[in-house]
């Protein structure tokens, strides 16, 4: 099979023979291949731990940002119910970029969770050919003269050889979805570090840097829809004899707060 | 034969799906040369697929050496390609 198969199995098949090429005394191969099976069963779960460890700071992000969700949503309501739109706007900004980053780590924990669950079903499967490599050489030992055992020893070896190799395969692969995480771990770091999902009441009398940044980030149009929604939460639940006048009330006269 | 997914088990296949196995990969190698995506993703499944319902799961305790190996089910397209190219799935 010339195809992407094939090229697959002569990667992983030469890669197993340099894994067995390294003992040259045929008498080795099963104490070395033994030996590099145990080392490989420790790399996978080293693996693993670094797997869950991206993970659980993802986790904690996404508990940040969900906190600072719930704060700018109440601080919109609240800039609104006292007739500032435009800080209201502007927390609901702020809100919706929290809420991208947000999906984002959702997926990508949801995706480490994935890797967690290849590599611990990988590392279950090595462990189970070890260990019949294990009774194996036993057997062969006592049932083959010393020349044919070798040849079924070493038969043995490739095989849990390419066991191996496919295991090395998959922590790789976790390795580079773990180094992505790390990336977008860090760019949301940046963000909090910026002040990018600070309270609004941190925010200083005029548009600063993150304000720009923030209106060319956000959907324009969320935060629109957003901000009609809260104005009519905010103005319903009122009910009594206070309300507004609907008639020619304008909106254009508010000064931005200091 | 012996066929084996990367990253999930090994597979007891008879000899006479030979023929229809290279065809399969042949589809595939086909949709990474022509950049199809889509058809990648269409031909990658039909063949793990294939493998998965017509053969017979290696035992844990079982120690074979697979004639064939195939690349994890969650290869993404840039990866196939890279198979080709020659930077490969799996590193030195």
């Amino acid at each position: 099979m010339a195809g992407l198969t094939g090229r697959m199995s002569t990667v992983v098949k030469a890669k197993v023979s340099k894994l067995l090429d390294r003992a040259e005394d045929p008498a080795e191969t099963l104490d070395y291949s033994y030996q590099k099976q145990v080392e490989q069963l420790q790399n996978v779960k080293k693996g693993i731990a670094d797997v869950v460890t991206a993970k659980k700071r993802l986790q904690l992000q996404e508990t940040t940002l969900k906190q600072q969700l719930v704060k700018l949503d109440t601080q919109a309501r609240q800039a609104l119910s006292t007739g500032n739109e435009e800080l209201a706007r502007t927390a609901l900004e702020r809100k919706n970029v929290a809420q991208t980053e947000l999906q984002g780590l959702d997926t990508q924990v949801s995706e480490l969770e994935a890797q967690q669950e290849k590599l611990t079903d990988s590392e279950q499967k090595l462990r189970a050919k070890i260990e019949a490599f294990r009774t194996k050489k036993e057997v062969i030992k006592a049932q083959y003269s010393a020349a044919e055992a070798q040849v079924r020893i070493s038969e043995a070896a490739t095989g849990v050889g390419e066991q191996m190799a496919d295991v090395g395969l998959a922590m790789q692969r976790a390795v580079d979805k773990t180094e992505n995480m790390k990336a977008r771990a860090d760019a949301v770091q940046e963000l909090e570090a910026a002040g990018t999902f600070d309270d609004i009441t941190t925010l200083g009398s005029g548009e600063d840097d993150i304000d720009r940044q923030l209106k060319e980030l956000s959907s324009k149009s969320a935060v629109d829809d957003d901000l009609e929604k809260m104005k009519a939460e905010v103005s319903a639940p009122s009910g009594g004899g206070a309300q507004l006048p609907s008639g020619g009330q304008g909106e254009g006269s508010e000064e931005q707060q200091a | 034969m012996i066929v084996r997914i990367s990253g999930e088990d090994q597979f007891r296949i008879d000899e006479s799906l030979h023929a229809q196995l290279n065809q399969l990969d042949a589809t595939l190698v086909q949709a990474v040369e022509t950049g199809d995506e889509e058809a990648f993703k269409a031909a990658f499944s039909a063949l793990l697929d294939f493998v998965r319902s017509n053969g017979a799961v290696v035992g844990d305790d079982e120690i074979e050496t697979s004639d064939l190996i195939l690349p994890p089910d969650d290869i993404t397209f840039a990866e196939a390609g890279e198979e080709f190219t020659g930077e490969g799935l799996i590193p030195d």
